[in-house]
């Protein structure tokens, strides 16, 4: 089986304001194609895992994979280009840029990568958006749409640059139970649909449920894994 | 990999939202060098005018014989008293004629060096112009008045009349317009005047001199050099004064001591004459690129507090740009650029706004009795300048954007996107 993202033996202290081991020798991997969801209580340390395995915090040690290749140790320039390209990032807040529309929001990191012509990434994200049902808000100020709606573009401008995993952080955590379960509809259909790999940090036990395997973590420490059927 | 495009986009949309914070910042950067400019146009103009009133009417190198006491005393070359104590009562001033000892070769020897742009002989004549009764006592110059012309701005103080109208007339004066005044006399109109011996000469004014300074306007008069020869009953080669003009105007100094040594003769070098001059102008562009500095200071620190403020406000989108890919180098690029755009287009403004003022100005009427030839304030429109300015814009704010664009590089996404 292909892992997609590999953990082997992180470890990270927190220094200040005094030392605390936060992660203790975590080893894991996510499949490709699958939609694993970390549960555990706050403090457990499962947040400080998702952003160490997004390369945005590099204050750990171990070694980290990405399609089988070691990411631990490169600079900050290279990170930002896996990030770009291999990552995409939904967080429990929008962040959208208010000053932007949707759609330029949607294309903001496909335009960094520079990969494809304008005309392309324009034509990628109004397609993104299409599938998550908010084509017509393509040209609306970012400011000006509602929570649900926030949600749904942030997760488009994840995906603007397909990447190969979608790491989400409490996704679901400011928006109601309908939002919720629409936004959950789009994760599971983006793994059903396009073999997309996901890895999300959950509060929510049902959205947790729901998932192919639940990584329970405890203390820094991963107590179990639940297979979900 | 630096995508500018993007970069600039998202620079641009900053800038175009925050339209207020954008315009005050310009405005910041437009009046300091709108201020740099007119200030500097103006202050060098009125330099270059004060420098031409005194300066060129001063010669590079003026040679002259002048009155003083023998360096050694007879007394002090006789060997038998050379271990003695000698002291001599009263010296007086040596015996010494008024005229360049061969002047007229020295004058050819001039002509030929190479620094040279030219030299004049002239006679200066201790005088007096009678008006009826009354005797003004002056100066009368002997000049080759078409060398004059050509090597000093003595045209543009010939308020009346030509150079040419004097080379004409042997019998012509150009008469300093405070005498003309004084004794109401004008062009066409003939001076009586009176040589120390008394000897009486009717001069005919075919023009009238004004210098500007007055103490100059009221005792001297310009005469062809020949004229005032005749005058005075000298000959051909009685020359009192070689006025050299030099191609290389910073060569003055050491050509004036070798021209000493070589004709045994006084020499004045520019400088030396007109030292005060040059501290003037040294302290009035100091003044002006203080007062610029500060203006640009000023509007340094403007741009620097609103990018600040920027970033404090825009902490959580730099935090996305950079979870979504952007390095910390394009996120300091982007405030970079909003940075130097200010000081471009401020800059820019800035400059055109200088050009505008300095041209009200020049086009000001500025007429005092003092300066005849001048007519508007007088402003120096050196490209340079310009160049300066932009420069000075671009610096100032590159260095106001940097302090507050490299804080924005370090800002840590993870530490803002999860709150603590």
């Amino acid at each position: 089986m292909d892992l997609v993202l590999e953990a082997k033996h992180i470890n990270k202290h927190f220094h200040k304001p005094k030392d605390f081991h936060v992660l203790k020798d975590i080893s894991f991997g996510v499949k490709k194609g699958e939609f694993a969801s970390i549960m555990g209580k706050s403090g457990s340390g499962k947040s400080t895992l998702l952003y160490i395995l997004s390369t945005m915090d590099t204050d750990y040690t171990g070694e980290l994979y990405l399609n089988n290749q070691l990411v631990t140790g490169k600079s900050h320039r290279e990170l930002s280009r896996i990030r770009n390209k291999n990552i995409g990032f939904v967080f429990q807040f929008h962040y959208l840029l208010s000053e932007f529309s949707v759609i330029e929001n949607v294309m903001l990191p496909a335009k960094k990568l520079a990969e494809k012509s304008y005309v392309e990434i324009e034509r990628n994200a109004q397609q993104k958006l299409e599938m998550l049902n908010i084509g017509h808000l393509a040209h609306q100020k970012a400011s000006r749409i509602s929570g649900g709606e926030k949600q749904r573009v942030a997760i488009a401008r994840a995906l603007i640059n397909d990447p190969t995993i979608l790491m989400g952080d409490e996704p679901t955590g400011n928006l109601d139970s309908h939002n919720s379960e629409n936004v959950f509809n789009i994760f599971k259909k983006l793994k059903e649909e396009q073999g997309l790999s996901l890895l999300v940090v959950t509060h929510d036990e049902d959205f947790a449920n729901r998932t192919d395997r639940i990584i329970q973590m405890e203390d820094g420490i991963i107590m179990n894994h639940l297979v979900n059927s | 990999m630096i995508n500018w495009n993007v970069i600039l986009g998202i620079a641009k949309t900053h800038l175009l939202t925050k339209m207020k914070s954008t315009v005050t910042a310009t405005l910041g950067v437009t009046f300091g060098i709108g201020a740099y400019i007119t200030l500097v146009s103006f202050m060098t103009g009125l330099n270059a005018m004060l420098d031409d009133l005194v300066l060129n009417q001063t010669p590079h190198i003026h040679m002259y014989n002048e009155i003083r006491p023998s360096p050694t005393q007879p007394i002090s070359q006789y060997q038998g008293l050379s271990k003695a104590f000698n002291v001599v009562h009263s010296i007086k001033p040596k015996q010494n004629q008024q005229k360049i000892h061969n002047a007229l070769p020295i004058l050819g020897y001039l002509k030929k060096h190479p620094n040279v742009r030219g030299a004049t002989p002239q006679l200066r004549a201790q005088i007096f112009y009678l008006s009826g009764s009354i005797e003004l006592g002056g100066n009368l110059i002997g000049v080759d008045i078409m060398e004059e012309a050509r090597l000093s701005n003595i045209q543009d103080n010939i308020v009346e009349g030509s150079p040419q109208a004097l080379k004409n007339n042997t019998n012509g004066i150009l008469l300093g317009a405070g005498l003309a005044k004084k004794m109401s006399l004008s062009i066409g109109d003939r001076v009586q005047i009176s040589t120390v011996e008394g000897n009486i000469f009717p001069l005919k004014i075919v023009g009238i001199y004004q210098s500007g300074i007055a103490e100059i306007d009221n005792v001297q008069s310009f005469a062809n050099l020949n004229t005032v020869q005749r005058i005075l009953g000298e000959a051909e080669n009685f020359v009192t004064d070689i006025n050299i003009k030099l191609l290389n105007i910073a060569e003055s100094e050491p050509m004036a001591r070798s021209l000493e040594k070589q004709f045994n003769i006084k020499a004045v070098d520019i400088n030396e004459a007109n030292a005060q001059f040059e501290t003037g102008s040294n302290i009035r562009n100091l003044i002006t690129y203080a007062v610029s500095i500060t203006l640009l200071i000023v509007a340094g620190f403007g741009i620097y507090n609103i990018l600040n403020m920027l970033i404090y406000e825009k902490m959580k989108d730099i935090a996305i740009l950079k979870a979504t890919g952007f390095s910390g180098k394009d996120v300091q690029y982007i405030f970079m650029a909003q940075a130097m755009i200010i000081g471009l287009f401020g800059g820019l403004l800035g400059l055109l706004i200088g050009f505008g003022l300095s041209h009200l100005i020049d086009n000001t009427p500025f007429e005092t009795e003092a300066l005849p030839t001048i007519t508007t304030y007088p402003v120096n429109f050196n490209p340079n300048f310009y160049v300066i300015g932009i420069a000075f814009a671009l610096i100032s704010t590159f260095i106001a954007g940097y302090l507050p664009s490299n804080k924005a590089k370090k800002i840590d996404p993870v530490k803002i996107i999860r709150g603590t």
